[in-house]
């Protein structure tokens, strides 16, 4: 497989079959620019005087978001949140501690950290366990409370997050599933500052799939952990975006016309309502053969079988 | 070829040639959850590969809550 966009047509490293493209390492950085920056422009996110607080993790969306916002030019620190799952988050504190001093140091970017354990008196196992409350929703509240709370104090315009249109994808049908509408609006790739005390918030990988992603944090080599976090084995969020790959392999574009669907339709004002009766009785008469309502005159069974009967008749 | 695999870690020795797509075919894996890593360059579906390659296939998909 080639490159389809090199006049050369060189090796390609990745097909991406919603594009129906396929890129080699320095045409595929470049399309992962556009669409973060398509993105960024697209849904306001912040100009290139804005200072900005990505959200880290250790994981290859967060590293790639930092990297990708450090390589447009924009001044992008980042927080780490070290959770306190033993081996898993000195791993991943160890990646990001590598990348800020390896790579962010030399555009002037900073690295900010917040320990867990130093201000709870424990991990977030050890929490969830003492609120009787699961895992992953202690870490959530924690998290959102800790990056929200230092984007404030520290005075950041915006703060950003590596959420990619799987994770927006997974979450909606989540959401559509069991009809929780009242999150919807969450969905939207910024978020704004809306009351004192918020940070403005905005997802600027939203055009790019989780797979995309990872293959950009390999061709550039970012080095990121690549276990998954323990404490999310079995989670919903994961059972959903294994669907919608299967979805997505059957039908390429699935989960982008899904997700990207849905901002449209919030986005575009919905049109005056008309009931399914109203609406039949402004476009429905009856068929001028059998009488049966269609839009035409005559309706698509009584011309199916008028053709029917003329090919069936014998040729003279 | 020996192929590395994770969640969990684990090596499998697989008879080659054999083309990217046909292998994950085998481990019944999905490509768009998962990158192929020959050495430390990514190879695309049609791409061949052949009994002396070191193979990576990592998981792409992450996500708690």
């Amino acid at each position: 497989m080639n490159c389809t966009k090199c006049p050369t047509s060189t090796r390609a490293v990745i097909g991406l079959p919603r594009h129906n493209a396929a890129f080699c390492k320095a045409c595929f950085t470049t399309f992962v620019h556009e669409q973060v920056a398509r993105a960024i422009k697209a849904f306001k996110m912040f100009t290139p005087e804005d200072r900005i607080l990505v959200a880290v993790s250790g994981g290859k969306d967060s590293l790639a978001l930092w990297h990708i916002l450090l390589a447009l030019g924009y001044r992008a620190d980042a927080l780490y949140v070290n959770l306190g799952i033993g081996a898993y988050s000195e791993e991943s504190h160890r990646k990001v501690r590598h990348y800020a001093e390896t790579v962010a140091a030399s555009h002037g970017a900073k690295l900010l950290v917040h320990v867990v354990e130093q201000e709870a008196g424990a991990g977030i196992r050890e929490l969830a366990t003492i609120l009787h409350r699961p895992t992953c929703s202690t870490c959530g509240t924690i998290k959102r409370y800790q990056f929200n709370r230092a984007a404030v104090e520290q005075e950041y315009d915006v703060m950003a997050t590596g959420h990619n249109l799987d994770d927006e994808a997974a979450r909606l049908l989540g959401n559509v599933l069991h009809w929780q509408d009242e999150y919807l609006d969450k969905q939207s790739p910024t978020l704004p500052a809306s009351v004192e005390g918020f940070a403005k918030k905005v997802k600027p990988l939203c055009r790019l799939s989780e797979r995309e992603i990872a293959a950009y944090a390999v061709v550039n080599r970012i080095d990121y952990i690549v276990e998954e976090c323990p404490m999310a084995k079995g989670s919903k969020m994961i059972l959903y975006k294994e669907v919608l790959n299967r979805l997505e392999t059957e039908s390429p574009g699935t989960k982008q016309r899904f997700y990207w669907g849905f901002l449209d339709k919030q986005t575009t004002p919905a049109p005056a309502t008309e009931s399914m009766a109203e609406k039949d009785q402004r476009t429905l008469t009856p068929c001028t053969i059998c009488g049966q309502p269609t839009t035409a005159g005559t309706c698509s069974y009584c011309k199916m079988m008028a053709k029917a009967k003329t090919a069936a008749q014998p040729r003279a | 070829m020996l192929v590395q695999l994770s969640h969990p870690h684990r090596q499998v020795e697989i008879k080659g040639p054999k083309r990217t797509k046909e292998l994950l075919r085998e481990l019944n894996l999905v490509m768009e959850a998962h990158l192929v890593i020959r050495g430390d360059e990514l190879v695309t579906e049609d791409e061949m590969l052949a009994d002396a390659d070191q193979i990576e296939i990592r998981p792409v998909i992450s996500g708690g809550a």
